[in-house]
């Protein structure tokens, strides 16, 4: 969690990204700077997922460099995976371990891939459960959760690696309306502790209220990078003002 | 009855000898083809190509033959001496988990990609996501199959009786020597093979019913 002055938290140059025929990504070079949060709008298949997912290479890219905290990442293996701890992410779909109990789930990463110790994970695992609100649930099962509290223990178990990024690939967007809110919570106080965060959302008011950054994305670009106030108030591109008007008179 | 209680010690070390080779074998051929299953699903060509290889030779081949393979080629290979009890082991492992991978993978199939999503995110390197994530999932959701497999297992020992290995399906050869009534001596056999068969499909409904409540 802590910043390295100097070099930028993330960096991608000259990325591209084919699916097939589709160009997902054009030419992306982006640069996020430690503790700061940014958040990606845009309308579906702009390729903000994408972008998402090639950060920690879950997606691999065509062309183009991306580079966490100043070391760029290396193709799959060992030290790919070394670098993955350092990212936590966050998905739509919560994709806890079905089959360990929500403190199981919490431990298994900082036990397996960082080598702490049991009782030392554990006592984490759960000081970090409580900080989300869920450690009278530890010993339940995911399924036995609702989504809000399953994407709060996803959210303690990416935590427990102690990442130096974290990146939400649109966190709240299968969740029922009632439990969007205490997800936004625990992410507008990991925003407020200086956590690096990129955020895929629809969720203007988190945009507005936690972000230090807005980025657009349309077909594959990013179209806008402002501030939330101006890019709120006056959005410089016609794309970017049709989708705010598409969403903000609902 | 007579021909059971004249010849107890005979039945005793028939099943007794199916025992052993089942356990063994058993053992063995979960193991080996859950590692085959990995391989079948692994990034790695090469590995997916061995792995295809292996299921598809050994699947197509009749157990007889890859026994006799280890009952009479292999100590003319002169590699090294091996009993044979150990033989048949690894005749019944190398035979049994060609079965055995195949049922894993499709229970890995069903597995959704967000699980190993998660833990390579996390930063699991692929055997970590095989052995911690995927695979305990992957075989708990193939119990039914994979119990059928060992039972197929159990009853693929008595083959092994082709190569004097002392298992239940050798005592009727014995008793007939004996002169004894073969037909009701297998009748015993038969039986013993039913209460082998028990606990398995007891081990199978407790599995089930223990893992159906934890998704």
């Amino acid at each position: 969690m802590t910043a390295t002055t100097g070099t930028p938290m993330i960096s991608m140059s000259g990325v591209d990204k084919h699916f097939g025929d589709l160009h997902v990504l054009r030419d992306i070079n982006l640069e996020v700077d430690a503790g700061q949060v940014v958040v990606v709008l845009g309308p579906s298949g702009s390729g903000k997922s994408t972008l998402c997912r090639a950060i920690n290479r879950l997606e691999p890219i065509d062309n183009g460099t991306i580079a966490i905290d100043g070391e760029e990442l290396p193709a799959e293996g060992k030290a790919l995976a070394a670098l993955r701890a350092d990212v936590g992410m966050v998905f739509q779909s919560f994709n806890l371990f079905a089959h360990k109990t929500i403190l199981e789930n919490v431990m298994l990463a900082p036990v397996k891939v960082r080598k702490a110790n049991k009782a030392d994970a554990e006592k984490k695992a759960l000081a970090l459960l409580e900080r989300v609100g869920i450690a009278n649930q530890k010993d339940k099962y995911p399924a036995q959760l609702s989504g809000g509290q399953q994407q709060r223990v996803a959210i303690a178990r990416a935590l427990a690696m102690d990442p130096k990024v974290m990146l939400f690939d649109e966190p709240t967007s299968a969740l029922d309306p009632e439990m969007v809110n205490e997800v936004l919570d625990v992410m507008t106080g990991l925003a407020a502790d200086g956590m690096t965060m990129v955020v895929i959302t629809h969720e203007m008011g988190f945009a507005r209220r936690a972000a230090n950054r807005v980025l657009f994305m349309a077909d594959g670009e990013i179209v806008e990078d402002a501030s939330p106030e101006t890019f709120f108030s006056a959005p410089n591109s016609d794309r970017a003002k049709d989708f705010l008007g598409k969403i903000l008179t609902h | 009855m007579n021909v059971l209680f004249d010849n107890l010690s005979l039945y005793g070390n028939g099943f007794l000898g199916t025992i052993k080779l089942f356990l063994v074998a058993a053992v063995g051929s979960l193991i080996l083809g859950t590692v085959l299953a990995g391989a079948r699903v692994s990034p790695v060509p090469v590995l997916r190509s061995f792995g295809t290889l292996y299921v598809n030779t050994i699947r197509n081949t009749p157990l007889t033959l890859v026994l006799f393979f280890f009952a009479f080629a292999y100590p003319r290979l002169e590699i090294a001496d091996v009993s044979f009890f150990w033989r048949a082991c690894i005749g019944l492992i190398l035979y049994t988990a060609a079965f055995v991978c195949e049922v894993v993978r499709s229970g890995v199939n069903t597995v959704p990609v967000g699980q190993a999503e998660a833990s390579r995110a996390l930063g699991f390197t692929f055997g970590q996501t095989m052995t911690e994530v995927v695979m305990p999932q992957a075989i708990r959701s193939v119990v039914p199959p994979l119990t059928n497999v060992q039972i197929a297992l159990l009853k693929n020992t008595t083959i092994a009786a082709g190569f004097s290995v002392l298992e239940a399906g050798g005592i009727y050869a014995n008793l007939s020597e004996r002169g004894y009534n073969v037909f009701v001596g297998l009748l015993w056999v038969a039986l013993g093979f039913l209460v082998l068969v028990l606990p398995l499909t007891l081990l199978q409904r407790n599995l089930d019913r223990r893992w159906s409540t934890a998704r």
